[in-house]
């Protein structure tokens, strides 16, 4: 009886370490706190600031863009083809670059009050790849008419968190944010494992993404020296010093592929 | 049961190679519900599953409950009290796992994923040995084909195959759920490299060993087995497996490692490789188990020996 007793005890001390542990590590919210929101903004000179612009370039022939098969969901399947977005542009522009100021800029900044958006249509994340300030709010919506989950699954060392909310058809936006600096974070739908995004977290408003013709523009950076980098979500990073009169202008070119180029 | 438990474990794995773990996510309700939500996508997979594990839990409370009420062979009541407090436990695994992609410390849904895997091929071997102890061929006298000289070293050996394919089978279930959750295409949390090294070469390295150790423990008990058919049955099958897992092996190490780097979602040839290779896998540790209870039943009595393990006294027993 007293060898019974000590095992009910001991079982029940076992569990409660267990549950103990499991909720110290649980999820308080996946709305984050971000040290570059909580900072009060450094005033910039807006009479002396310019512009960095630039093209991000592939190379060579791109890859053939891979089919991809939504048969999984009929909902999906309406709605036409649909391939991967990986290497998109015109013949020469690679698009979904993530252009930003990545060294040389020391100031602090507050997020916009005003969210980013993020679309889930035809199956497919709208943008592909985003760009956002720490803090800043990410509006998600779902404009199809089948159930998506949005599930980021941030680096285990960057400090941010991971998440898994379902969304369904006519559902209420999500308001989500992320606290710490990141790129290439991978936002993925496991309900249609196709569906792939990337949100990029930074910790300063000086970034831009390139469109179609594999163009950006990075506005309103004070005068200094930078070092700006290019980061695609399969080939890597290329990065380039940048230098910045006062309301100065650059261009820089980036390119990526199998021909090299400017970029380091 | 046998075969349902083996469906299951087919189901499990079609959740984690089309990457549909986390299309419901929350647990024990599906999209806050207990109704049954629409089945496409990843959803078809994570919800089927636990449907088909909701009733294999329902089969095996009936199991433990007629057991308990029609026998009163010890071994059998602990067993199939074991079965039911382990398909709870199973179930909170799988819960936990799906929940934990909210909490903050990532390693946790690993760890949950990885355990709920090699648990559920524990309760596979673990209603297999429910069943061979109240087959039929169980009822009737054992024939004691096995030497008292040769019985502590073919223990030995066919102990030694279990607990080599139960290290084999936590190292693939350690790689295939970091790689599916952490590697290429997940924003690779861990370099390809270092899943590679940390848990596919021990997994590798491990399958040399442990295809050593069955060859040796199987022809061994083989040799010795006479025409005792239910030592020379598991033997041969666990040769043909072998073969089988060796082949799939490479085929899950082609598709998911080497040609997957690049496509856009699971496709047929991965999907069907890998839980192909992970049945393969149970059936193999199934059959192991099986070898060493009926080398245990062939071997003469030990003195004091109980003698309920080696003979079912009665009929009452529960057929599985």
């Amino acid at each position: 009886m007293k060898h019974a007793n000590g095992r009910v005890l001991a079982a029940v001390v076992a569990a409660m370490a267990l549950l103990a542990m499991v909720s110290c590590s649980k999820n308080k919210g996946t709305n984050e706190e971000s040290n570059a929101a909580e900072t009060k903004a450094a005033p910039v000179d807006m009479s002396q600031v310019g512009q960095v612009q630039g093209t991000v370039n592939y190379d060579g022939q791109k890859p053939a863009a891979k089919k991809i098969d939504m048969s999984q969901d009929p909902v999906c399947a309406k709605k036409g083809e649909n391939t991967v977005e990986s290497m998109m542009g015109n013949a020469t522009g690679l698009q979904n670059v993530f252009v930003y100021v990545k060294d040389g800029y020391n100031g602090t900044a507050q997020a916009p009050s005003t969210p980013v958006v993020i679309d889930q249509e035809g199956c497919r994340y709208h943008p592909h790849v985003l760009g956002v300030m720490a803090g800043q709010t990410i509006e998600i919506k779902n404009n199809d008419a089948t159930t998506h989950n949005i599930h980021p699954t941030p680096a285990a060392d960057s400090g941010n968190r991971e998440w898994n909310e379902s969304q369904g058809p006519g559902a209420a936006p999500l308001d989500k944010n992320f606290g710490r600096p990141e790129v290439m974070l991978p936002v993925k739908c496991n309900q249609h494992p196709w569906m792939k995004m990337y949100i990029n977290v930074a910790k300063n408003p000086y970034f831009a993404v390139s469109d179609a013709d594999g163009k950006f523009t990075i506005k309103d950076l004070p005068p200094g020296d930078y070092t700006l980098a290019a980061v695609h979500e399969t080939l890597g990073e290329k990065t380039q010093k940048v230098h910045l009169d006062p309301k100065g202008s650059q261009t820089v070119q980036f390119s990526f592929g199998g021909a090299g180029g400017a970029g380091q | 049961m046998i075969c349902a438990t083996l469906l299951l474990l087919v189901a499990g794995g079609l959740v984690t190679s089309n990457d549909a773990s986390l299309a419901v996510p929350d647990w024990p309700t599906s999209f806050g519900s207990f109704h049954m939500p629409r089945m496409t996508g990843g959803v078809l997979y994570e919800h089927g599953h636990r449907l088909i594990a909701a009733s294999i839990a329902i089969l095996v409370f009936c199991l433990a409950v007629w057991t308990w009420a029609g026998t009163r062979q010890r071994h059998l009541r602990t067993l199939t009290a074991l079965a039911a407090a382990g398909i709870i436990a199973q179930a909170v695994l799988g819960g936990l796992s799906v929940l934990s992609a909210n909490w903050a410390d990532p390693r946790w849904r690993l760890a949950l994923a990885t355990a709920h895997g090699v648990f559920g091929q524990i309760m596979f071997c673990l209603l297999a040995s429910v069943a061979l102890l109240t087959s039929r061929s169980w009822q009737q006298e054992p024939a004691r084909t096995i030497d008292a000289a040769d019985a502590p070293r073919l223990r030995i050996w066919t102990g030694l195959l279990v607990f080599m394919l139960f290290v084999q089978l936590v190292l693939g279930a350690a790689f295939r759920h970091v790689w599916t959750k952490w590697g290429p295409g997940t924003g690779e949390r861990m370099e390809a490299g270092r899943i590679v090294s940390w848990f596919l070469v021990p997994h590798m390295l491990n399958a040399i060993l442990t295809a050593a150790v069955l060859v040796v423990a199987t022809v061994m008990v083989m040799k010795r087995a006479g025409g005792n058919r239910s030592l020379k049955m598991p033997g041969m099958f666990l040769h043909v497996l072998l073969l089988a897992q060796l082949l799939l092996g490479v085929g899950a190490l082609l598709t998911r490692v080497v040609w997957h780097m690049d496509t856009p979602q699971p496709e047929g040839p991965l999907i069907w490789t890998t839980v192909a290779h992970q049945t393969a896998g149970a059936l193999m540790l199934l059959t192991a188990t099986v070898l060493a209870i009926q080398v245990r039943r062939a071997s003469p009595l030990a003195a004091g020996e109980e003698r309920s393990f080696h003979k079912s006294p009665s009929r009452e027993a529960v057929t599985v």
